[in-house]
C-alpha cells in the first residue's frame, strides 16, 4: 500500500518537475511582456526532438552512452536558439491588443508542428535504451528509474537557481522591475527591448530543456507540445499568473494529482485537473501565488 | 449596398454550385454552411462583444455528438429534432458555463473558455462507454423535413437534399443574427466592446448582455455541429480540442471580425484554401501558420477589410479596450 502510494508520488513529481520547466518559462515571459505564449508547449515539442537528435549524434560521434545527459541539456539549451527569432516575430504586436498577441503565438504553434514533422518526420522518435542506462532504485518496495530521480533534482536545481537569480542577481531586480512597472524602468535606464529578448529566449530555454529531459522516458512526437500546453496551462492558472512560486506549486498539484488519477480514477485524469482550474479561476483568478486579480 | 449586392450574388452561387458537377467542392460547401453558421455566432461574442472564446469547440461538439446520440442511440432521425436538442442542450451547458465565464474579460475570459473546451474534450475522450472515446460516434443519416432519404446514394444525398437544407439553416441563421446585431441588443454589446464603463453607467447591464452573447453564439455552435454531423457521418473528440477552437477564431480573423459577413467569407477561404494547400503539400499547418502571423501583424481587418479599405487601423482600434 505504502509502496503503490510513494510510486504514485514519484511519478507524479517527476511529471511535475517538466511541467514545472515549462510553465517557469510561460510564467517568466507573462510575467514580463504580458504575453500567454502559447508557443511554449511547441519549445518543449523541439527541445524534446532536437534533443534525441543531439543524442544520436553525439552518441554515435563516441560520447559515451551513460554522458547522453549532458548532450540531452546541451541540446536543450542550444535549439533555445529560436527563442529570440520568435521574439522578433512577437516584437509587431507589442503595442496591439493582447487577443492579437495570443492568436500570433496560436500561429507559431501551428508552424512549429508542420516544422517537427519536416524535420525529424512523422513517426515518434525516442533515445532508445537510454533510459534505463542509469539503473533503478530499489527501496521501501518502490522501484524507480534513476534517470526520473535525476530529472526530479535537475528541476529542484533549476527552481533554485531561478529563484536565486530573480532575487539576487541585477538581472533578476531588472526582471522584477520590468513586470512591476514597465515605464519607469525604462525611465530608468533599462533597455527593454534588451530585457524582452533575454527574457523570451531564458523562458524558450526552460521550454526546452523540459522536453529534452523528459524525452529519454517517453517518444517525441509532433502533438507533444499542444498536449502539454493545455496541462501547463492549467499549472499556471492554479499558481497564479506570472508566479515562480506558483508555476512550481501548480506543477506540484498537477503532476501528482494527475498520477493519483491515473492509478485510481483513470477516466478522471485531466477531467479533474480542469475542474481544479475552472474552481480555481471562479473562486480565485489570482491563483494561489498570484499577485493581482483579473 | 455593394455589400448586399456581393451578398447576393454569393448567395446565387452558392445555390448553383452542385450543378457545376464537381461534386467534391459541393460536400466542402457542406462544412462551409456549418462553420459559417458557428462563426457567426463567435463573432457576436468576439466581433461585437470583444470577447475571444478560446473553447468554442465546444458547442460544436455538443452539437455534433447530439447528432451522433439521437440518430445512432435513441433513433430519432428527424434532423429538425437534432438540431432543436443541439440548440436545447448548448444551451443548457452555456447558460452556467457563460455566466461564470463573462464575469472576466480578456486573458482570463479566453484561458476559462479554454478550460471548460478541454474539460469537455477529456469527458468524450475518457468516458469510452457513453461517448466511444477517440474512436467517437456514427451518425446517421437523418431525414430531411420527414422525408426519409435513406435510398438515395450517399453522394447525392450529400450534394442534393442535405446541401440545400444546410445552406437553408445557414440563411436563416445569418438572418436572425444580422436582426440581432441591428436591434438595441446588438447596439448595446458594441457599445459595452468599446468602453463597457460607461455602458453601465448608461445603465446597461454588462454582464447580463455579454451572457446573452454567450448563450447565443453556443446555441449557433451547436446548430453548426449538429449540421457537421451528417456531413461526415462520424463525430470524435477532437472538434472539442483547443485548436479546433484555435482555428475557429483563426477563420474569423482570416474574413475580417469588424465586418458582419467577414466571419462567413472566412469560413469559406479558410476550408477551401485548406483543401488547396493539402492536395499539394500535407504540412497545412505551416502555410497555415504562416497565413495568420501575417493577418495578425500586417492585416488584423482581414479580408473584409482590405477590400473595404477598411484594413488595419478600424481593426486595432475596434479591440482596444479604453484607457483606464
Amino acid at each position: 500500500m505504502l509502496a503503490h502510494a510513494l510510486n504514485v508520488l514519484l511519478s507524479g513529481v517527476f511529471h511535475a518537475a517538466i511541467l514545472f520547466l515549462v510553465a517557469a518559462g510561460l510564467q517568466l515571459v507573462f510575467g514580463v511582456q504580458r504575453i500567454f505564449n502559447l508557443a511554449c508547449g511547441s519549445f518543449y515539442a523541439l527541445g524534446a526532438y532536437f534533443g534525441v537528435s543531439t543524442v544520436t549524434v553525439l552518441t554515435g560521434a563516441g560520447l559515451p552512452r551513460p554522458l547522453f545527459i549532458v548532450a540531452l541539456v546541451a541540446g536543450g539549451i542550444a535549439v533555445a536558439a529560436v527563442g529570440p527569432v520568435v521574439e522578433r516575430l512577437l516584437r509587431f504586436v507589442y503595442d496591439r491588443d493582447e487577443t492579437f498577441q495570443l492568436l500570433l503565438t496560436f500561429a507559431v504553434v501551428l508552424m512549429m508542428e508542420d516544422i517537427l514533422r519536416i524535420v525529424w518526420g512523422t513517426a515518434p522518435t525516442s533515445t532508445g535504451g537510454l533510459y534505463l542506462i542509469y539503473g533503478q532504485v530499489r527501496a521501501l518496495g518502490v522501484t524507480v528509474p534513476v534517470y526520473n530521480l535525476i530529472v526530479i533534482a535537475a528541476g529542484i536545481a533549476i527552481a533554485l537557481l531561478m529563484g536565486y537569480m530573480l532575487a539576487r542577481t541585477r538581472f533578476g531586480r531588472i526582471i522584477r522591475a520590468a513586470a512591476e512597472n514597465r515605464e519607469m524602468s525604462e525611465a530608468l535606464g533599462v533597455n527593454m527591448r534588451v530585457v524582452y529578448v533575454k527574457v523570451f529566449t531564458l523562458g524558450t530555454m526552460l521550454g526546452t530543456l523540459g522536453g529534452a529531459l523528459v524525452i529519454p522516458s517517453t517518444a517525441a512526437m509532433s502533438e507533444m507540445g499542444i498536449d502539454l500546453i493545455v496541462e501547463a496551462f492549467a499549472v499556471v492558472v492554479i499558481g497564479g499568473l506570472g508566479s515562480m512560486r506558483g508555476a512550481l506549486a501548480g506543477a506540484l498539484v498537477v503532476g501528482v494529482l494527475r498520477a493519483v488519477a491515473i492509478s485510481t480514477w483513470p477516466e478522471l485524469e485531466m477531467l479533474l485537473i480542469y475542474l481544479i482550474v475552472i474552481a480555481v479561476l471562479v473562486f480565485r483568478p489570482r491563483g494561489l501565488f498570484g499577485a493581482a486579480a483579473a | 449596398m455593394k455589400a448586399r449586392i456581393a451578398v447576393a450574388a454569393f448567395a446565387l452561387a452558392v445555390l448553383a454550385v452542385p450543378q457545376l458537377g464537381r461534386d467534391y467542392y459541393s460536400i466542402l460547401m457542406l462544412s462551409f454552411f456549418a462553420y459559417a453558421t458557428v462563426l457567426l455566432g463567435l463573432n457576436l461574442l468576439f466581433g461585437y462583444g470583444g470577447l475571444l472564446s478560446f473553447g468554442h469547440a465546444l458547442f460544436i461538439g455538443i452539437g455534433a455528438y447530439a447528432a451522433a446520440v439521437l440518430t445512432g442511440k435513441l433513433g430519432v432521425l428527424h434532423m429538425e429534432a437534432i438540431l432543436l436538442v443541439a440548440v436545447a442542450a448548448s444551451v443548457l451547458v452555456a447558460a452556467p458555463v457563460g455566466a461564470l465565464c463573462v464575469r472576466y474579460v480578456k486573458i482570463y475570459f479566453g484561458m476559462l473558455t479554454l478550460a471548460f473546451g478541454m474539460l469537455f474534450y477529456s469527458f468524450l475522450l475518457k468516458f469510452y462507454h457513453l461517448t466511444g472515446g477517440d474512436e467517437g460516434m456514427r451518425v446517421l443519416r437523418p431525414t430531411l423535413l420527414g422525408f426519409d432519404l435513406s435510398a438515395t446514394p450517399k453522394v447525392q444525398f450529400l450534394i442534393g437534399p442535405y446541401y440545400y437544407y444546410s445552406a437553408a439553416v445557414l440563411a436563416v441563421a445569418a438572418f436572425v443574427m444580422w436582426r440581432i446585431v441591428a436591434s438595441p441588443f446588438g447596439l448595446c454589446l458594441k457599445s459595452i466592446r468599446e468602453n463597457p464603463t460607461k455602458a453601465e453607467s448608461l445603465g446597461i447591464s454588462v454582464n447580463r448582455y455579454r451572457w446573452y452573447a454567450f448563450v447565443i453564439s453556443a446555441a449557433y455552435g451547436g446548430v453548426g455541429g449538429a449540421l457537421l454531423g451528417p456531413t461526415t457521418g462520424q463525430v470524435d473528440p477532437n472538434l472539442a480540442y483547443w485548436t479546433h477552437s484555435g482555428n475557429l477564431v483563426f477563420m474569423t480573423l482570416l474574413g475580417g471580425f469588424t465586418h458582419f459577413f467577414g466571419p462567413v467569407l472566412g469560413a469559406f477561404v479558410f476550408i477551401y484554401l485548406q483543401d488547396a494547400v493539402m492536395s499539394v503539400v500535407s504540412y497545412w499547418r505551416l502555410v497555415f501558420g504562416a497565413i495568420l502571423a501575417v493577418l495578425v501583424i500586417f492585416v488584423p481587418g482581414g479580408l473584409v477589410g482590405l477590400v473595404t479599405g477598411r484594413g488595419v487601423r478600424p481593426g486595432i482600434k475596434a479591440m482596444r479596450e479604453s484607457p483606464r
